[in-house]
């Protein structure tokens, strides 16, 4: 009875609008019942939805297994951080000679130039792969970017590029037309906080990737990289020119990947070498498997459950270790990089499609 | 001229290390034909085990000389890591034989993730010293002004005699043989009798034995261990695998001693070569940079076969 | 049916190891012709395929395809030229639908790039709508319409090997190169493929067949090629080939002739 009702009444319209007011109110909610820190954590929540989304393209789509993919990352953040922070002005006389005010770029003008670099950067890494197995592929997309994490750490002499190890402070907080996403909005009838604009404007681009992706999904291109994943040969067979869909798949998930980096920079304010390692791709990877690899709500599933788990994880593990044990035994990192090591291995021999695979809900 | 020398003996006690490591991965991909992503994390485990056994033995009596506590540890790591390599692939390779690519590699990292978490609960977070129990002395060699110490002497002895073993038992015996033949052929290897589960499991088991030998040469060398002391190595034994012609065993040690001289004299000249720009802390790129030329100019390696997909 | 050569290659050599898979193969397939490839197991048919169509570089070979010469290098282009063909094995995209796998068959007749994938622009939306009708339209004529959106890994054996039909024919192929099209059916399977082979012979295309089936290959073809170990032992009208000694002795041994 109840179900026919809903049927007759509420259709798809409906059932849009309600999520959308959900969306809206979702930092109030969430920051009345844990705080600022919680609302952080929705943010960067969704940062790691573009990313897995832009490795889901890669790994998801056509198959190709890429072990380096916080590089890309990593650039787009170092070049915000480079372009709109204190740092090249105080170390290199010449740029402070030319831009008496600073380096201030906006971060909507570098987020176009990361797309491009980063989708350069996809390319020069996908041009030697081209031809390797799957598991080659992602040695060499390792060990891409290990090199890069090495240069970044290592470029601060002879000339300082990147201040090393310490990495780059003071850059510049977001802003849009003037809009400042650190102080409080007043619109009057309700003040909304800075964290809280920084939610709608991370959902705005977040909903925006992912459109791009469904459009990806279902066109020609799509089609070719699915191919490309199942069977190469039968691809090429299909007049399908594989060499340049894979570097194509590379291009865009990188650009993805730099657009985020420009983001998390921006919010952060601060970057190093610490926030781009190894384990930064393996949990993107892991967001990706876990959540059903090629298939988008899965991929933002993942992404938010491993987002928000580690929170999670620390705001339970710590008091029941101290309730228990009067203080903590394994340290939380500890425990979540077991359950990630554990995840792991337990989808891929029992459900390797993911948790939310395609055609679960066909 | 004294740096020359003093770097070819260092690339010498790294390409042998790295050369057992490869040994391990070059066996695998020969009769699976895939790449044990989790076999550096074997190498670290060894290391771990062995600093317990040491701590105890060395609790227990001060009186051994050190080579002799080595060499009592020594086939208990190894049978230790020969044990976990079984068990790798046991619970990560063998269910996924048929199961799409992706899976065994990913499934490769989860154990690799895994393993350094369960060093981290055993042992520590933080890097812990290893007794130097071998002569490490610098013993000057004439006026060329290059050092060698015991320990590197036996590191690169030692490796050279085990290296000598594995060919022997692969060239020579019935062992060999099937694993050769399960290599090339497994359905016919297994038509005439070859057993080629047994077969893989014994050649992981082989494989964990060197790298829990090559972990704990690795922390008589640098006189530390930490549960991340797997990863480096481990990829860059892959590259010198890969380098040698992955596949082939010769090619695996030739790779690695290769690799480790590329990496010393690289080391070792990159500051002169690039006026100060780059120094020494850039060493591990070397390896990968390696990797990428290998795999693009040479993908068949010095002496092996392709790695590209087949008709 | 013309006489002019759709397919010419002559002098075709494939060595593999020790092993001389082809040696010397010349074929010949004239436009509007259905031409059947036969030969006992292990004769080189497939590696033929495979060497014409880029797959194995050839070690030797002149190769014209619709009077112009061609090097075959590069499978996609290989298709893109005209030739399209289909596996022994079946190599279809078991995770994609039906509908999907032969809409994959358009790729190289379409041109929408990433920025139309993206943005939607009416000439893509266009272009999609095109794909899918020409897809839809292909189905039905191989009759798999009802299948359309079932997963390509569940479709009968006798099904998939028709939708790998449909998929080849998407990429608007002058020569249809199949491989062992009829492989796995059983009798009234077998009946409707011949009805789609001439169906598609009278569409205006030509066929290359490998196939085993004897009363398939001797109802349909106008002509046959015979290899056994690499080597053309026969070559000419389904009748003639098929009372020829070499023939017979290399499907039914010495004792046989």
């Amino acid at each position: 009875m109840l179900k026919r009702l809903l049927a007759n009444h509420l259709n798809r319209s409906t059932y849009f609008c309600l999520g959308a007011l959900a969306l809206a109110l979702l930092p109030w909610v969430v920051g009345a019942g844990g705080g600022n820190y919680w609302v952080r954590v929705l943010d960067f929540a969704l940062l790691y939805i573009i990313l897995a989304l832009g490795l889901n393209v890669v790994v998801g789509f056509a198959g190709l297994l890429d072990l380096g993919y916080i590089a890309f990352y990593a650039l787009g953040a170092y070049s915000y951080a480079l372009l709109a922070s204190p740092h090249l002005p105080q170390h290199f006389e010449t740029i402070a000679a030319a831009l008496p005010q600073g380096m201030h770029f906006s971060p909507w003008a570098v987020a176009l130039f990361a797309i491009l670099l980063a989708a350069l950067f996809g390319m020069i890494l996908g041009l030697p792969t081209l031809q390797l197995r799957g598991d080659y592929l992602a040695i060499v997309t390792l060990g891409f970017g290990e090199i890069i994490r090495i240069f970044m750490n290592n470029l601060d002499r002879p000339l300082n590029l990147t201040n090393g190890p310490k990495g780059i402070t003071a850059i510049d907080p977001l802003q849009l037309f003037g809009l400042s996403f650190t102080k409080p909005l007043d619109l009057g009838f309700v003040q909304i906080p800075g964290l809280y604009l920084v939610f709608y404007l991370f959902l705005a681009l977040a909903i925006a990737v992912t459109i791009v992706c469904l459009h990806l999904q279902n066109s020609r291109i799509g089609r070719a990289w699915v191919a490309i994943r199942e069977d190469e040969i039968a691809a090429k067979a299909m007049g399908i020119n594989t060499r340049n869909m894979k570097l194509l798949a590379f291009a865009i998930g990188a650009s993805f990947a730099g657009v985020a980096g420009v983001l998390f920079s921006a919010f952060q304010g601060f970057v190093s070498p610490e926030s781009f390692t190894l384990w930064e791709s393996i949990v993107v990877l892991a967001m990706v498997v876990l959540g059903g690899i090629g298939h988008i709500p899965g991929v933002i599933l993942g992404a938010i459950v491993l987002a928000v788990f580690p929170e999670v994880l620390r705001g339970v593990a710590e008091p029941i270790q101290k309730a228990l044990f009067g203080h903590v035994i394994v340290d939380v990192e500890v425990i979540r990089q077991l359950i990630y090591g554990l995840a792991l291995i337990l989808i891929m021999l029992y459900r390797p499609g993911g948790i939310w695979q395609k055609g679960d809900s066909k | 001229m004294d740096i020359f020398l003093q770097q070819i003996i260092n690339g010498l006690v790294l390409g042998s290390i790295y050369a057992l490591i490869a040994l391990g991965y070059t066996m695998v991909y020969g009769v699976l034909g895939i790449i044990n992503f989790a076999h550096g994390e074997v190498l670290m485990i060894g290391a771990m085990v062995s600093l317990s056994l040491l701590r105890l033995i060395l609790s227990l009596t001060s009186g051994l000389p050190g080579w002799l506590t080595l060499l009592i540890v020594l086939p208990v790591t190894m049978a230790v890591c020969a044990g976990l390599s079984y068990w790798i692939e046991r619970i990560a390779y063998r269910p996924l034989r048929n199961a799409p690519r992706l899976a065994p590699l990913i499934s490769a990292i989860g154990m690799s993730i895994l393993l350094q978490t369960i060093a981290m609960l055993i042992w520590s977070r933080n890097p812990m010293t290893y007794p130097q129990l071998l002569p490490s002395s610098p013993i000057e060699l004439g006026t060329t002004g290059a050092t060698i110490t015991g320990k590197e002497i036996i590191i690169i002895v030692v490796a050279l005699a085990v290296m000598c073993g594995l060919l022997f038992l692969v060239e020579k015996t019935k062992l060999g043989r099937a694993m050769r033949a399960t290599a090339e052929q497994t359905q016919i290897a297994a038509l005439m009798g070859v057993n080629p589960n047994r077969v893989i499991s014994i050649t992981f088991m082989l494989g964990g034995a060197l790298a829990g030998l090559a972990g704990v040469m690795i922390a008589s060398n640098y006189g530390n261990v930490h549960f991340y002391m797997g990863f480096i190595p481990g990829l860059k034994a892959f590259t010198a695998a890969v380098l040698g012609g992955i596949g082939n065993l010769q090619g695996a040690m030739l790779g690695g001693l290769l690799l480790g001289l590329i990496e010393a004299l690289g080391a070792g000249y990159i500051g002169e070569l690039t006026g100060g720009v780059f120094g020494s802390n850039y060493q591990d790129i070397f390896a990968f940079l390696v990797l990428i030329l290998v795999l693009v100019l040479r993908p068949t390696g010095l002496l092996g076969e392709k790695v590209s997909d087949r008709a | 049916m013309s006489t002019h050569l759709l397919l010419d290659v002559t002098d075709v050599s494939k060595r593999f190891g020790g092993v001389q898979a082809l040696d010397s193969v010349g074929l010949q397939v004239p436009h509007g012709a259905i031409v059947g490839l036969i030969g006992p197991n292990g004769a080189g048919k497939t590696t033929f395929f495979n060497v014409i169509t880029g797959l194995y570089p050839a070690d030797s070979g002149i190769f014209l395809f619709d009077g112009k010469g061609y090097f075959p290098e590069s499978v996609s282009q290989v298709t893109k030229s005209g030739l399209a063909r289909t596996f022994q094995n079946i190599r279809l995209f078991g995770e994609m639908s039906v509908l999907e796998n032969v809409m994959v068959g358009c790729h190289c007749r379409s041109k929408a790039g990433v920025l139309g994938a993206i943005f939607r622009f009416p000439s893509t939306g266009r272009e999609e709508r095109a794909i899918r009708e020409k897809s839809r339209a292909l189905l039905a004529y191989v009759g798999l319409s009802e299948y359309a959106d079932m997963q390509a890994r569940n479709l009968s054996y006798g099904h998939q090997r028709r939708l790998e039909i449909a998929r080849a024919l998407a990429t608007e192929p002058k020569l249809l190169a199949l491989d062992e099209p009829a492989a796995g059916m059983n009798a009234t399977e077998k009946l409707e493929l011949r009805e789609l082979l001439l169906r598609i012979r009278a569409d205006g295309k030509t066929i290359l067949l490998i196939e085993h089936d004897v009363s398939l290959v001797m109802g349909i073809c106008d002509h046959l090629t015979v290899l056994d170990y690499g080597k053309v032992i026969a070559a000419g009208k389904p009748a003639d080939v098929r009372v020829h000694p070499e023939v017979i002795k290399a499907y039914l041994g010495q004792g046989a002739v």
